[in-house]
């Protein structure tokens, strides 16, 4: 799939996208999110992880503009930002694929991916939107049969893929998968997994919410734990599976643990 | 070293896909979808045949071409009116007003034109603004009251009804003069011979002349594209039904003006609702309101048009109507005019339940409810009977499209 154009220019890997710093949520008394601070690099997999109520889908809505922070700052290459609205995330380059995917299921593959952002609104173009449309799915070499099946008759990775698919219209730098691997069989999943490999291949940063440590392991470079909405440590995916819990619901969550994590960061950065 | 075989097609590069190429192939990939439960216009075309044998062996009379020139006639009115049942059916929603707004459509023109003398284009243009307005209402009070449309238009029913009444007053009919060109159109304009053949073989040209363009188009894009062969086939065979029915027509008066408008009409909505943005937008509405409103679509302006159209389209149906009877009267809209435009969309194919539908249903369905009001009528049959049996092929029709939903759940086609 090389052959295929390349998007406009991508950062250069590594760069910095994406930065938060101190940001809060509050809904009313209840602080969904305090003092949050994460980076997404380009050609990056963080995988956001917490239990439930951790905070994740409140971060994730953030990021999509769904949410406005009640204090904090985004940085987006650079610039600080805020995102007032979900299309202002989408134009700034943030795409999320929501856990629901929000497919039209009565509609085939070429309309859900140009659903919105249809080429010539007033005569449709479909030799061009389903050319571009087999594009994207070949670049995440994705084993759709046929693009103009409805979406009804597809399987669960195959939806999750046209859902990816339809966020890389708009070449985003970010893109966040809200558990994209969650109810998938195992096949479906590696399917899955391997498309957040292509994507992070493209150079984009990819922010991927999970509960399953093995897909998280599988493939994030980063794996950011969420704790009743604060930061509770960043690990490598070859973490201990118990220090990894341990983070996760707070069941070591003592001085001990602190200091061997704060070693730790301290060993990353030299 | 040079590859001899042509590239593969992008569509056709997975070894799962079977290529339904040719004849064989269109008639298999026929029965498959039929079988997934998409039946098309399949339904329609059978239950046509069957009721048109049944009252032709039971009364001659009814396929006489002049009867079916009558027939025409008759389904152009509540033919429109169901081609804007089709819009807000093609949502998910309902408008159980439209029969009352045709009613209230012929009384204004009635009003307007015969007691205050307005111009006959004014008396239209302030039904049709009538009806937009009533549209926009019922859409007004679903975006922001969330008022189902199933109960704002029950109240319209009878807001509109009584609306009409007071605007008919204590005289409750006008008569439109009959020397006038808008009842000679509802009654008796015939278009020339040569005008309806000419016509009939447009489809089978359009056909050819966008076919072949898009196939070109498709093949420089490198995507599989239908034969040329089959594209001729399929534009000889519809040419040939339609040319044949125009001759029988012609046997009689002919083709009604009134007919001509309304499949311009249906023609018209099928290119906005399958080759448009806007039209894409309304099945996704239908599909998935909340994933069409993620996606950037404006989910209230859609309710919104679609509401208006399917008012407009009733007040156009029922100034026709007023036409046709050259009266307006407290009967006009009344009566099955309402539930006969609904079973129409539905017989002809649109859904119920939203997301599925076609404008092309309005036309065929209309084509069935009205065969069966005319050969009934013929058979002298009582209203009372009427009624009942129209009642039973509603019920059919819906149940129909309830199995076909069910079976395309369990085939992965919903």
């Amino acid at each position: 799939m090389t052959d295929t154009p390349e998007p406009p220019p991508l950062p250069p890997p590594g760069e910095l996208i994406l930065s938060l710093r101190g940001i809060s949520k509050n809904f009313g008394a209840v602080s969904a999110l305090t003092d949050i601070d994460l980076d997404v690099h380009a050609g990056e997999v963080v995988a956001l992880v917490g239990d439930n109520g951790a905070g994740k889908s409140t971060l994730v809505k953030v990021l999509a503009g769904v949410h406005q922070p009640t204090s904090g700052t985004i940085t987006f290459r650079g610039q600080p930002v805020t995102l007032p609205s979900p299309g202002a995330a989408l134009d700034l380059g943030i795409a999320t694929v929501f856990q629901d995917l929000a497919l039209c299921e009565n509609l085939d593959v070429v309309a859900n991916i140009f659903l919105g952002r249809e080429l010539d609104a007033y005569h449709l173009d479909e030799v061009a939107m389903e050319v571009k449309a087999w594009t994207l799915l070949g670049e995440l070499a994705a084993r759709i049969p046929s693009v103009r099946e409805p979406i009804a008759s597809l399987s669960g990775g195959q939806r999750q893929t046209v859902a990816i698919a339809r966020s890389l219209l708009l070449e985003p730098r970010i893109i966040m998968l809200d558990e994209p691997t969650a109810a998938l069989g195992v096949a479906q999943t590696a399917e899955v997994l391997n498309l957040i490999e292509r994507l992070r291949a493209r150079g984009l940063g990819v922010i991927m919410i999970s509960h399953n440590m093995e897909d998280v392991r599988a493939v994030a470079d980063r794996i950011v734990v969420l704790r009743l909405g604060r930061n509770n440590g960043v690990f490598t995916p070859d973490a201990s599976n118990a220090d990894l819990v341990g983070a996760i619901t707070g069941a070591t969550d003592n001085a001990v643990t602190r200091r061997a994590e704060r070693l730790r960061a301290e060993g990353q950065d030299a | 070293m040079t590859d001899q075989r042509p590239p593969t097609p992008l569509d056709r590069a997975d070894v799962r896909v079977r290529e339904d190429a040719g004849l064989g192939g269109t008639v298999r990939a026929f029965f498959d979808r039929v079988r997934s439960g998409d039946l098309g216009s399949l339904p329609v075309v059978i239950g046509l045949i069957v009721i048109w044998t049944v009252f032709t062996s039971l009364n001659p009379v009814f396929v006489t071409p002049n009867n079916l020139v009558n027939l025409l006639f008759d389904c152009s009115t509540t033919g429109i009116i169901a081609l804007g049942v089709v819009c807000v059916l093609t949502l998910g929603e309902i408008d159980l007003s439209v029969g009352s707004m045709s009613g209230l459509a012929s009384a204004i023109l009635g009003v307007l034109w015969v007691n205050q003398g307005f111009p006959v284009p004014v008396a239209v243009l302030a039904v049709l603004a009538v009806g937009a307005v009533t549209g926009s209402v019922y859409a007004m009070l679903l975006n922001r009251l969330g008022m189902p449309s199933f109960v704002s238009t029950l109240a319209g029913l009878l807001a509109l009804l009584g609306l009409q009444l007071y605007l008919l007053g204590s005289s409750g009919s006008i008569n439109l003069p009959y020397g006038s060109w808008v009842v000679a159109f509802g009654q008796l304009l015939i278009m020339p011979r040569w005008l309806s053949y000419s016509l009939s073989v447009l489809p089978g040209i359009a056909i050819l002349w966008f076919g072949i363009g898009a196939a070109a188009r498709r093949r420089a894009a490198n995507l599989s594209a239908p034969s040329t062969a089959r594209l001729v086939t399929k534009a000889a065979v519809i040419t040939l039904i339609i040319v044949l029915a125009v001759h029988y027509l012609n046997l009689g008066r002919g083709v009604p003006w009134m007919f001509g408008l309304f499949v311009a009409l249906v023609v018209a909505m099928d290119y906005a609702l399958t080759r448009t943005k806007w039209g894409r937008s309304m099945f996704a509405v239908g599909g998935n309101r909340e994933a069409a409103r993620r996606a950037g679509i404006n989910v209230r302006r859609i309710y919104m048009s679609a509401f208006m159209l399917c008012s407009m389209f009733a007040a156009l149906g029922g100034t026709l109507a007023a036409a046709r009877l050259a009266s307006s009267s407290q009967q006009a809209g009344t009566g099955d005019v309402n539930l006969n435009a609904i079973a129409a969309a539905v017989i002809g194919g649109t859904s119920l339940f939203g997301g599925r539908g076609s404008a092309y249903s309005a036309l065929l369905g209309i084509i069935v409810i009205q065969s069966i009001a005319n050969g009934l009528t013929l058979l002298n049959l009582s209203s009372s009977l009427r009624y009942m049996i129209t009642g039973a092929v509603l019920a059919i029709a819906v149940i129909v499209d309830s199995l076909a939903r069910q079976s395309r759940a369990a085939h992965g086609r919903a």
